[in-house]
C-alpha cells in the first residue's frame, strides 16, 4: 500500500462516518427500552457505552432495581431486601435517561410507545425487555388467593419476597411449607429447588420441627439435581420431601391446600409459582409467536420475528436449545442486541455469529454454592445459538469458595447493568 | 512502504468511530462483563480484574483452562466454549483496556 492509497482510504473511510454515523446531524438515533431488569438495563447501558450518541430512554415501572437472584437469602434470613436493591442513578449519569412509568401501549407501524402519565415516546429502535407474567388460570382459585395475600408465589422479587418470609417468621415450628413447581419452561430453572434449601436453613436453625414438601410439576428437579438432592439430604436430613410428576391445578385456601392431578398437598404456608409466559406488554404488542406463551426472535439480533425494529431480551424469547431463563442469560441477550442496535443504527451488518454465556449461581445454604454454566454460539448451520459440545457443566460439588464467586457475580453483575 | 492495516484504521478513525467499529470484539469481551466486571473492571477483590492485564497471560490462563491443565471451579468449563482465535481477541481486548 502506498500513500496514494493511504489517503484514499482515509478519505473513504472520513465519508463513511460522516454518513453512516448515528451520532452526528440533527436528528440523534432514539432507542427506548421497556423494563430496567436484568435484559433491559444492560441494553441501555450498552447501547450508551458503544455509540453515546444514540438517545437512550429506559422506562421502568418500580423507582429500584430488585434482583431476583439472591433474593432467596432473603427468605433464607442470611440477607435482606437491601442487599438485593440497587438504584438507577448510575444509568443517568451514563446519559440514560430513565423514565419511571408504565408502557400502556407500543404503535408498531408509528414507532412510538405510549406511557401512563400520557407521554408518548418515539423510537427508531425499540428494546422490550418485559420478564415474566403468569397464567394463573392455569391453577384454580390461585389469582384470587394471591391478591389477598394469603398464597404466594415470590417469583417476582421485592413485596412478595418480604411478605413470605413474614409467612415463614409467622408458622409454628412443626409446620409445613408447600412450595409448588410449575413445569418447565419458567423463570430460573435452578431457583425453586435454591428457595427449598434457603428455607429449610432457616427452619433448621428457628424451627427444626418443621417441614418442606416439594410439588413439582416437573418428573424431576429440572437443575443441578444431584447436587440439590445432595445437599436436602446431607445438610437438612429428613427435612424435604419431594414428588416429581405433580401438578398443581388449584388451590384452597380456606383449607390450605394445593390440589394435584392425583392428591392434594395441606401446609402452613403454600407457595406456588404459578405457569408463566412473556409480560403483558409483549402480549399487547403482538410479540407473542410460540404457544401463547414466548417471544420468538433472531439470535444474531435479538429482534423479533414478529415486529420489525423491535428486539426482545430475557425470559420473554421463546428459549434458544438447553438456553435457561436466567438473569445472567438476559443480560448476554442485552448485550447482543445492543451491538446489532449500534451497528444498525450507524448502517453497519449486525455480528453474524454473536456468543453469549450463562452461569448461575445457587446457595444450598448460608455459605455453600454449586452452579450450573453453559457457552452458546451462533451456528450458521442450525440457524439458532446453541450451547458448544464439551463446555459448560455444573459444580463438582457444592463449596464455600463458589459462595464468595456468586456474591461477587452479583455484585458485579449488577455494576455491569446499572452503573 | 507496508504499513499493517489495523494501525491505518487506528490512525485514521476519530476515538468514538474506533470504538464503534470494534463492536464485534467489544460485545465478544461482554460475555466475561458479568462476574469479571465491565471491560474487566471487576467491582470485587474476590473475581479478579482482567483490563490491563498483559495479553499472554491471559491467552496462557484461558487455554490452560479449556485444555485442562490449569484447574478451576468453572473457568475450566466455560473456556471450553471459546474458539482459539476468540481466546486472541479476547485476551488482546483487555491488555489494551487501561
Amino acid at each position: 500500500m502506498n500513500r496514494r492509497d493511504l489517503l484514499k482510504l482515509a478519505g473513504a473511510t472520513a465519508a463513511l462516518s460522516a454518513a453512516g454515523c448515528a451520532t452526528t446531524g440533527a436528528g440523534k438515533a432514539r432507542v427506548v427500552v421497556i423494563g430496567g431488569g436484568y435484559g433491559g438495563a444492560t441494553a441501555a447501558k450498552y447501547i450508551k457505552l458503544w455509540d453515546p450518541g444514540i438517545d437512550v430512554t429506559l422506562v421502568e415501572r418500580q423507582p429500584f432495581f430488585i434482583s431476583c437472584p439472591i433474593s432467596n437469602l432473603v427468605l433464607g434470613g442470611h440477607y435482606t431486601i437491601d442487599d438485593v436493591r440497587r438504584p438507577y442513578t448510575g444509568l443517568e449519569r451514563r446519559g440514560v435517561r430513565v423514565v419511571h412509568d408504565e408502557v400502556t401501549a407500543v404503535d408498531a407501524a408509528k414507532k412510538t410507545v405510549t406511557l401512563a402519565s400520557g407521554a408518548t415516546l418515539g423510537y427508531d429502535r425499540l428494546v422490550m425487555s418485559p420478564g415474566i407474567d403468569f397464567n394463573f388460570s392455569e391453577v384454580a382459585g390461585l389469582e384470587a388467593a394471591n391478591r389477598n395475600g394469603r398464597i404466594l408465589h415470590s417469583w417476582k422479587a421485592g413485596r412478595e419476597t418480604l411478605l413470605l418470609r413474614a409467612q415463614l417468621e409467622a408458622m409454628r415450628d412443626g409446620g409445613v411449607y408447600v412450595l409448588a413447581v410449575p413445569l418447565a419452561p419458567y423463570r430460573c430453572p435452578p431457583g425453586p429447588y435454591e428457595r427449598v434449601c434457603q428455607v429449610a436453613s432457616y427452619f433448621k436453625k428457628a424451627k427444626p420441627r418443621s417441614k418442606i414438601l416439594v410439588v413439582d410439576a416437573n418428573p424431576d428437579v429440572t437443575s443441578k439435581g444431584p447436587l440439590f438432592k445432595r445437599a436436602w439430604s446431607e445438610l437438612y436430613p429428613g427435612m424435604i420431601e419431594y414428588r416429581g410428576n405433580s401438578k398443581a391445578i388449584g388451590v384452597d385456601e380456606k383449607g390450605m391446600v394445593v390440589k394435584l392431578e392425583v392428591d392434594d398437598a395441606k401446609g402452613d404456608v403454600l407457595n406456588v409459582v404459578p405457569p408463566q409466559r412473556a409480560g403483558d406488554i409483549a402480549v399487547k404488542t403482538g410479540l407473542i409467536t410460540h404457544n401463547n406463551r414466548w417471544c420468538n426472535v433472531d439470535w444474531r439480533t435479538m429482534e423479533s420475528t414478529a415486529v420489525k425494529d423491535v428486539h426482545v431480551l430475557g425470559d420473554a424469547t421463546l428459549s434458544a436449545p438447553a438456553m435457561p431463563k436466567s438473569g445472567h442469560m438476559a443480560n448476554n441477550h442485552a448485550k447482543v442486541a445492543a451491538a446489532a442496535i449500534v451497528e444498525l443504527l450507524n448502517g453497519r451488518a449486525p455480528n453474524p455469529a454473536p456468543v453469549m454465556t450463562n452461569t448461575c449461581y445457587s446457595f444450598v445454604s448460608e455459605s455453600e454454592v454449586i452452579h450450573v454454566a453453559s457457552v452458546h454460539q451462533w451456528s450458521d448451520k442450525d440457524k439458532t445459538i446453541a450451547p458448544v459440545p464439551g463446555s459448560g457443566g455444573v459444580s463438582s460439588a457444592r463449596s464455600h469458595q463458589e459462595a464468595i464467586y456468586g456474591w461477587s457475580w452479583a455484585q458485579n453483575i449488577w455494576a455491569d447493568m446499572l452503573t | 512502504m507496508r504499513i499493517p492495516i489495523f494501525l491505518i484504521t487506528l490512525s485514521v478513525l476519530p476515538a468514538a468511530a474506533w470504538a464503534q467499529a470494534d463492536t464485534r470484539t467489544a460485545s465478544l469481551a461482554a460475555t466475561c462483563a458479568n462476574c469479571h466486571g465491565t471491560d474487566g473492571r471487576s467491582v470485587t477483590s474476590q473475581v479478579p480484574a482482567l483490563a490491563g492485564v498483559p495479553r499472554q497471560n491471559i491467552v496462557s490462563a484461558l487455554k490452560g483452562f479449556k485444555d485442562g491443565t490449569r484447574p478451576a471451579t468453572v473457568m475450566h468449563q466455560l473456556a471450553k466454549g471459546y474458539t482459539d482465535p476468540q481466546i486472541e481477541a479476547l485476551a488482546a481486548y483487555f491488555a489494551a483496556q487501561k
